[in-house]
């Protein structure tokens, strides 16, 4: 891969980064006196990171080679190692600045209007501006170690976003869940890294790109494990998954923003720019397929069994990262693929988000979806902002998903063979989950019988609010047709993935949108059937098959984590903690003891200690000096 | 200006120091802080300027001053600092005005059975405690280096045993014995370098540098190291020397665990590589295997006795027991980058570990309790506090951004060229470091707030387990507004925030003032500073 450095607006894309930790800074160091106007000054920020963002991808787009690399200062040098602060302005950063400071520009808009009776808002600005700017370092950097930095800093963001009402126990457990199951990804990132070093000599992806090729097999694959076990740990993949959806007691644009937009999607972005790798090894391509396709059914499976409206969402965005990493496991032929559902579904799915913010902020935060119903009259523009999401999702012909899903969907069947149908069944079964989960929270949301608790009264967002999920939906709409037909993404990423090859069709395209399109149809026709033409009831019935109850619990996710590693991890801090108490210091103090002749010398010592002490320098003293005489004589 | 006997100055200043404050009337405590604090400003001042003529591609050891002491044993009182010992001495610069600093307030109670005492005697301490700190990092003697390493057990048995926690005296006790045992064993392995020196060279001699030269049968090379290295061992823990430091770090007053775990337990690591390498370089690459051994395992050992601990300065020490493993495993990999990581960590522990024993202290003095389940809910009444409590205990977890991000990557990414396996189980430390803050994190200061935090009257009763701590700091007020941190508290953990963040994101010019020392110490340890990592196969870029 050829990096130019950068010239013109581009040399100055650090302060993409710049802007908004400034704005973190004087948020959290500017204490009180901020209050006042902190969340417009954090808003200001992510907004002029996303003009300058645009600026800089309009100049990339005017470059021959559409690379820009801005060398900062060395950040570490020393021995054979030598780690640069850089960035790299590329076309596959540039989309995922534009969707960062996009989205996430929409969602601190909306966040003015959500937070705004929170005595805390300014807290919230200040930590969601350090989570777009650890983000876009995650992105930009030109070096693993400068992605790690942003990768951790982002984890660092999500803890401290998910704990925002820290005073709520669950909230504080769920933030160091998924800070914990973040860093047993982030020792697969880190090993990976250091793996590099070890056999290239070198963590910036110039160099760790042009080399790869030459090593063993073995080797290669190692790295795309270990790279993908990092990239497990920060999407929320199996067997990593479970941290997600208890995310959601963050604030609702927190999960918007962090754990359906961009921070999830970075395991996607970590395995696409790290393409060359992969490239030379099939087996680690093959074990990300199968974590894409597992994942992408156990998100979709629990999805149809909860009640609560965003962990049925945060599911969905499992499952949706499955399809991602589905398409970026394909290989060349999938990379593009992938990134554009990425970008395509930041859109949908930060919309349904603010939706689901929408709902909750007219339900006094209730989120249980038994106790919505009818709300399409009472909030109309949420309705049809949120409608459009939904249908982007599923995979509506013409919107968003249907044409980046289709497009994985059709890349998976042309792999061919048993592997291809294997892998090309489970999306299109996933897709008619997918709809089928969506269809029931649109039904248990928006229609049927009001089932609200007393005291209730729905009123629309305020303006504020209601903006961003507008032009967010309109995005839902336009994203597909834009980044497929009228603006290829897979042209504007050529620089980075080169030339796909034209893949010989396996099933007819028309075959396979017209197949998914049935399922979609089969999976809302069940969600009517099965929710819309029936009362729902207040409370989840209790009767229900094997594999609901397995669905409700996450698939037994915690219970299996519960299981093997936090109680034996428990009794083992325990019986550490009592033989360090009883077992180490006993022996070493009896043996001190039994040199000593006696364990009452030291309690003897205790008391009259400074006696001892002289008498034990003294002794050292006569000892030192006899020995130096004794040698000199000698 | 590199003719001024800086090193000299280092040592003098404090003790002189030390001597005025004891000499000065108990009733005098605002001169006496005041003093104290000029003092150790004036260290400062000195440490700054001497880095500043220090020349990192100059001499190996440059400031030296050698004055003939002990003629006929060859013993002198030679000074002289690398790289390595350098950065050590700026950071005792900077922590000791901070740890006087934190103690500006407190009141020294009787504990009854010795009489009224005096926080000018805490100061008084501290001051020689630093003198003797900056000599034993300075000699250039061996033996001198003896005589510091054990007379720097003086001050701080007293700061322990005087002023520390409701088991001081036990704690003071167990700390002296075993770094009075480490420090006889050593003392044997120093008197046994003199007499191959002496067979060697037809003259005994205890100086650094010629003791380098020496050729010693690889047999011998064993068995002295082995005295040096029990020695430091039991000063930076290994596991199973550790089990003094728990009790000590939990005695001791905070400001003199800042320094016991931040500076004085380093000589152990600094004493790897500065003596175990390079005087003995068969044994230590011989010997490797076993020291690795026992590194990883307290990282892993000590990280998960860390978690299941209940009292907050047990559990900080244990968090610094599992770091010295690292520092360990990255000095006795042999690698330039390992090592360089070493050394910065050394300093990086000092500043995040003393900036987390401090906040455990402010949190202390709130409550009242060194006990977790004592509080909760506590961010919510102090806001500042959990901010600051937060940053030191992510730089214990080596989260990027903080200054111990850097030295945990250099020592493990250093490492695992040459030690693969230990590195991959160590590199595992680093989930289980994120639990041990994290669940304490969460337990002091999240969920709803406990109402006894603001209660004054409940304070001094709750600590459990007999008389209470000698240092006491005066209760804040029962508003909220006070529970917060105080202007003055404010500006003790301000230098060490700054140093946190500052060099995290820059660390560069410490990496260069400590490189050309670690390549020294590598190539006396016969590797090749250029070579510790494999060549790419298409030539480095």
């Amino acid at each position: 891969m050829e990096t130019l450095p950068a010239t013109g607006l581009l040399s100055a894309s650090w302060l993409l980064i710049a802007l908004p930790l400034a704005g973190a800074a004087v948020l959290l160091l500017g204490g009180r006196r901020t209050d006042r106007w902190g969340h417009l000054l954090g808003t200001g920020t992510v907004v002029a990171a996303f003009a300058l963002g645009l600026a800089c991808t309009v100049q990339l787009a005017g470059l021959d080679e559409r690379s820009a690399d801005v060398d900062l200062f060395t950040f570490i040098s020393t021995g054979n190692l030598d780690v640069g602060a850089g960035l790299l302005f590329d076309p596959l950063s540039a989309v995922f600045v534009l969707l960062i400071t996009g989205v996430g520009a929409l969602i601190h808009v909306y966040s003015i209007g959500y937070m705004a009776h929170d005595p805390a808002r300014r807290r919230f600005f200040a930590y969601l501006n350090l989570f777009v700017a650890a983000m876009l370092l995650l992105v930009l950097g030109n070096s693993y170690v400068a992605l790690y930095v942003g990768w951790e800093g982002v984890g660092l963001a999500s803890y401290l976003l998910i704990a925002f009402w820290y005073t709520r126990p669950a909230a504080a457990t769920a933030a160091k869940k998924a800070f914990i199951m973040n860093r047993v990804g982030d020792v697969g990132l880190a090993l990976a890294i250091f793996l590099m070093f070890a056999q290239l000599g070198t963590t910036s992806y110039a160099g760790v790109f042009g080399e790869v090729g030459l090593l063993a097999g073995g080797t290669v694959t190692a790295m795309g494990l270990l790279l993908l076990l990092g990239a497990c740990g920060k999407s929320g993949q199996f067997p990593l998954q479970a941290w997600l959806p208890d995310a959601m007691e963050g604030p609702t644009p927190v999960s918007a923003l962090i754990h359906a937009a961009t921070m999830v999607t970075a395991g996607v972005y970590l395995i696409a720019r790290s393409a060359p790798v992969f490239d030379e090894t099939p087996t680690a391509r093959t074990v990300v397929l199968v974590v894409g396709a597992i994942t992408l059914m156990i998100g979709a499976i629990v999805g149809c069994a909860y009640d609560d409206i965003k962990k049925v969402l945060a599911y969905s965005t499992v499952s949706q990262i499955g399809y991602m990493f589905l398409a970026v496991g394909l290989g060349p032929v999938g990379y593009a693929a992938g990134i554009a559902h990425l970008l395509a579904h930041g859109f949908f799915k930060a919309g349904l988000f603010l939706g689901a913010g929408s709902v909750m902020h007219a339900m006094n935060d209730q989120v249980d979806m038994r106790r919505y119903g009818g709300l399409a009259k009472k909030l109309p523009v949420t309705f049809v902002t949120f409608g459009l999401g939904y249908l982007a999702l599923i995979g509506f012909p013409l919107l968003s998903g249907w044409w980046t899903k289709d497009a994985i969907i059709e890349a998976a069947l042309d792999r061919g063979g048993a592997s291809g149908w294997l892998l090309g069944g489970v999306a299109v079964l996933g897709a008619g989950l997918t709809a089928f989960y969506m269809t029931r929270l649109m039904l248990m949301t928006f229609f049927g019988r009001a089932r609200w608790e007393e005291g209730v009264h729905p009123h629309e967002s305020p303006p504020v609010m209601t903006a961003p999920m507008v032009v967010l939906a309109v995005g839902s709409v336009l994203a597909g047709f834009l980044l497929v037909q009228a603006f290829p993404l897979q042209a504007w990423l050529e620089p980075v993935f080169g030339e796909p090859e034209e893949a010989a069709h396996v099933v007819a395209p028309v075959t396979v949108g017209l197949v998914v399109f049935l399922v979609m149809a089969l999976g809302i026709g069940a969600a009517w059937l099965f929710v819309g033409r029936r009362e729902v009831p207040t409370t989840a019935p209790a009767r229900v098959s094997p594999v609901v109850v397995a669905a409700r619990r996450g698939l037994y996710a915690d219970a299996v984590n519960e299981s093997l590693f936090m109680r034996p991890g428990m009794w083992l801090t325990r019986a550490l903690v009592w033989l360090d108490n009883r077992g180490v210091d006993g022996v070493v103090n009896g043996t001190a003891a039994a040199l000593g002749g006696s364990s009452s010398r030291l309690g003897r010592a205790q008391t009259g200690f400074v006696r001892s002490y002289a008498l034990g320098m003294l002794g050292g003293a006569v000892l030192v000096a006899g020995a130096l005489v004794a040698v000199t004589t000698a | 200006m590199s003719d001024f006997p800086f090193l000299l100055a280092m040592i003098v200043v404090p003790a002189v120091g030390a001597a005025v404050l004891a000499a000065l009337p108990p009733t005098r405590q605002a001169l006496a802080r005041q003093l104290a604090m000029a003092v150790s400003l004036l260290v400062l001042l000195l440490a700054v300027l001497a880095t500043v003529a220090f020349d990192p591609a100059g001499d190996r050891f440059q400031l030296t001053t050698s004055v003939t002491w002990i003629a006929d044993f060859g013993v002198s009182f030679a000074l002289g600092v690398d790289g390595i010992a350098l950065v050590m001495l700026l950071l005792i610069g900077v922590l000791v005005p901070v740890v006087i600093g934190a103690s500006w307030d407190e009141q020294a109670e009787s504990d009854g059975k010795r009489g009224p005492r005096s926080m000018r005697t805490y100061w008084a301490w501290l001051l020689l405690l630093e003198s003797m700190m900056v000599g034993v990092f300075a000699a250039t003697d061996v033996f001198l280096f003896y005589v510091f390493f054990e007379a720097m057990l003086i001050p701080m048995y007293f700061l322990i045993g005087s002023f520390g926690g409701p088991n001081r005296q036990y704690a003071a006790v167990k700390f002296f014995l075993y770094s009075l045992l480490g420090g006889l064993v050593m003392l044997a392995s120093v008197i046994g370098l003199y007499v191959v020196s002496n067979s060697q060279l037809g003259q005994g001699t205890f100086a650094f540098d010629a003791l380098r030269q020496l050729d010693i049968d690889p047999n011998v090379q064993k068995l002295l190291f082995l005295g040096f290295f029990v020695a430091f061992a039991i000063k930076a823990p290994l596991v199973p020397l550790h089990t003094w430091l728990p009790d000590a770090g939990a005695e001791a007053p905070v400001g003199s665990a800042v320094l016991l775990v931040g500076v004085l337990d380093k000589v152990g690591t600094f004493g790897f590589l500065r003596y175990c390498l390079p005087l003995f370089p068969d044994a230590s690459r011989d010997l490797a295997p076993l020291v690795l051994v026992l590194a990883v395992i307290g990282v892993l050992y000590a990280a998960l006795v860390a978690m299941g601990q209940s009292d907050m300065k047990r559990l900080v020490s244990y968090t610094s027991i599992a770091h010295f493993g690292f520092i360990a495993l990255g000095i006795f990999a042999f690698s330039t980058e390992a090592a360089t990581g070493a050394v910065l960590y050394m300093v990086n522990h000092g500043i995040a570990t003393g900036l987390l024993f401090l906040a455990v202290g402010m949190v202390i003095t709130r409550g009242g309790s060194r006990q977790i389940r004592d509080y909760g809910g506590l961010a919510a009444k102090a806001p500042l506090l959990a901010g600051v409590f937060l940053l030191a205990g992510l730089a214990s977890l080596a989260l990027p951004g903080t200054n111990s991000f850097v030295s945990e990557f250099l020592v493990l990414i250093g490492s695992f060229p040459r030690e693969p396996v230990f590195t991959v189980l160590a590199t595992v430390g680093i989930v289980l470091a994120a639990l041990y803050v994290l669940l304490m994190y969460q337990r002091v200061f999240h969920g709803p707030p406990r109402e006894v935090l603001g209660d004054a009257e409940a304070q001094p009763e709750a600590t459990g387990g007999g008389s209470t701590a000698v240092l006491t700091a005066p209760a804040p007020a029962r508003t909220s507004r006070v529970l917060d941190l105080s202007r003055r508290e404010l500006a003790v953990v301000a230098p060490l925030v700054a140093l946190v963040i500052g060099l995290g994101v820059y660390p560069q010019p410490l990496i260069d003032l400590i490189d050309p020392a670690v390549q020294a110490t590598m190539s006396d340890v016969g590797v090749d500073p250029g070579g510790s990592a494999p060549e790419a196969p298409g030539g480095t870029d």
